[in-house]
């Protein structure tokens, strides 16, 4: 049983345990989505509404189902379609009531159920053994995270539009270095709050 | 025993996220039945909310332009939204200029229908409809160019104006697709709709076309197209075109000729080769019965040895250049490549021609 207080939990993992900054989950969507500002907001969003939800879906039925059953060996496997069918429930969400957004994501959207960061925040609360209010925190938290990445790397992008980047770094190449300091950065953040 | 507790729960799950995923599917995705109004009142359909805007359209039987099938490459399914169409996505503004977007101008195929829909298309366009017709006849004009004639079966007569054009369905690996090929055969022939079409490798609609044989089933959509002949018989026509340009001039010719037997008009073909020329005979028999049409085919190539050629030689538009006086009222139509276009609408610029006496195939 986790001892660590929910409100710690949301501020670690979006400062000093940035799930995309120091664990690197989510990357295939961050270096695509990261582009437009608008576009990083709606899928930070996007993202942060499946990650908070899932986790304490996820939660729920690992306590509540697997581990009295003893069906731990099907954690991976429900967890991957709990999430598949929460984001195919947010495309409908997203398409009915925001369709600029639908098509500004484009297949990122569905591509969200293979976000390794939800399936991520989903194993490290089992393995942290998170109760369901610390799950909901870690979840969103984690969103909020992953949200506050990409929607820094679009700003860093669009200011990197009027800098003099070299070919051979042009497009995916320098995202990936400029990942990589901010997350040097990031590291700066150590020592304020832990949880692990 | 844990084997089947798992088999069991997994099963379970996996059909109570599928049925969530109904029901929500049902509320969410479920917009009823909408009112499509076009042209204020003009037609009214009643549509299931949820689909393009194309076809719902297509389910009215009202067939707009469209020659992608849907996917939003072709821009031909251009309607005016004035009320009930959703924002303006990413796919469609490539398409429309500033002012189109300003109007209100939208891609029906883009455009999602959730709730009641009021429109504005050219009146035109309610009298297209979806022909069902027969190949009557193919024939090889040149070494890539064939003539198909189809004869109507439901509805069994068109109406048409020479120079339109219709929407021929053709498939492909996506599904049905339509292309569209000028009307060559004249306005006075209402049971048949004949087809000039060049084999473009690759191509779609052309590899369908010449893979015809007679007898079998064509469904196409039309009859498109703004072209007007002007009815005044003492303004000259023109036409000049090149390749299957000669499809939508052969009915403007046949049609004029059959109204107006002493009206002044020009015929202008370019083409490379003399293995390219088609139908000269045909205008020559049609010239000796009107003296006032003439007719000039250039050949661009240079002559082979051994081959004769009487007619002029280089691009088509030195031909017209050539040919036509200064200052004559005039109405002209082009039919061609962009290049021959531009060329020749300079070229007739400088006879006296202004931009609004121009009309022009845009595919």
């Amino acid at each position: 049983m986790n001892e660590t207080h929910v409100l710690i939990i949301v501020v670690a993992v979006i400062f000093t345990n940035n799930i995309l900054l120091s664990n690197f989950l989510g990357m295939c969507s961050f270096l695509a989505c990261s582009r437009q500002i608008d576009t990083a907001v709606g899928l930070g969003s996007a993202v942060t509404f499946v990650m908070t939800f899932t986790t304490a879906l996820n939660y729920l039925i690992y306590r509540h189902l697997l581990l009295p059953g003893g069906l731990e060996h099907l954690t991976f496997i429900v967890f991957i379609a709990v999430i598949a069918g929460f984001t195919q429930f947010v495309e409908m969400f997203v398409e009915r009531f925001t369709p600029k957004l639908y098509y500004a994501l484009g297949i990122f959207l569905p591509l969200i159920a293979v976000n390794c960061a939800i399936l991520g925040a989903a194993l490290f609360m089992v393995i942290r053994n998170y109760t369901f209010v610390q799950s909901v925190g870690f979840g969103f938290g984690g969103g909020a995270g992953w949200a506050l990445a990409i929607i820094l790397m679009a700003g860093l992008r669009r200011k990197m539009g009027y800098s003099n980047v070299p070919r051979p770094f042009q497009g995916v190449a320098i995202t990936m270095v400029v990942t990589g300091v901010m997350a040097l950065a990031f590291m700066g953040f150590a020592g304020m709050v832990s949880i692990q | 025993m844990s084997f089947v507790l798992s088999v069991l729960v997994l099963g379970g799950l996996f059909v109570a996220l599928a049925g969530a995923l109904v029901i929500a599917e049902r509320v969410l995705v479920n917009y009823g039945i909408c009112q499509v109004d076009i042209n204020a009142g003009g037609r009214t359909l009643e549509v299931e909310g949820g689909q393009s805007l194309l076809s719902a359209l297509y389910g009215g039987k009202v067939f707009i332009p469209s020659a992608c099938g849907g996917r939003g490459s072709c821009s031909y399914c251009k309607v005016t939204v004035l009320a009930g169409g959703g924002p303006m996505l990413p796919t469609e503004t490539p398409y429309l200029t500033r002012r189109e977007i300003r109007t209100g101008v939208r891609l029906a195929c883009q455009v999602k229908v959730r709730g009641d829909v009021q429109l504005r298309i050219p009146e035109d366009l309610l009298n297209v409809k979806l022909f069902t017709a027969v190949v009557e006849a193919t024939r090889n004009v040149t070494h890539d160019i064939k003539e198909i004639r189809l004869s109507l079966i439901d509805p069994a007569e068109m109406s048409q104006r020479a120079g339109q054009y219709v929407q021929v369905q053709a498939p492909s690996p996506d599904g049905p697709v339509f292309r569209a090929y000028s009307i060559s055969s004249p306005e006075y022939e209402p049971r048949e709709a004949e087809l000039v079409v060049r084999l473009v490798p690759g191509g779609i609609g052309s590899t369908y076309l010449h893979g015809l044989t007679v007898g079998e089933t064509v469904t196409f959509t039309g009859p498109f197209g703004e072209f007007r002949l002007n009815e005044d018989p003492a303004i000259e026509v023109v036409c000049v075109g090149g390749g299957c340009g000669m499809a939508p001039m052969r009915n403007i010719i046949y049609s004029l000729y059959r109204r107006w037997p002493e009206r002044s008009c020009w015929l202008f073909f370019g083409c490379r080769t003399i293995q390219d020329i088609f139908y000269l005979q045909e205008y020559e028999d049609l010239a000796r019965r009107h003296p006032n049409f003439r007719i000039v085919y250039a050949l661009s190539d240079p002559i082979a040895p051994g081959e004769q050629w009487h007619g002029e030689t280089g691009f088509i538009h030195l031909a017209v250049d050539k040919h036509l006086e200064p200052g004559v009222d005039r109405r002209a139509f082009l039919c061609g490549p962009p290049p021959m276009i531009e060329a020749v609408t300079h070229v007739l610029e400088a006879k006296g021609l202004r931009a609004g006496d121009i009309f022009y195939d845009k595919f």
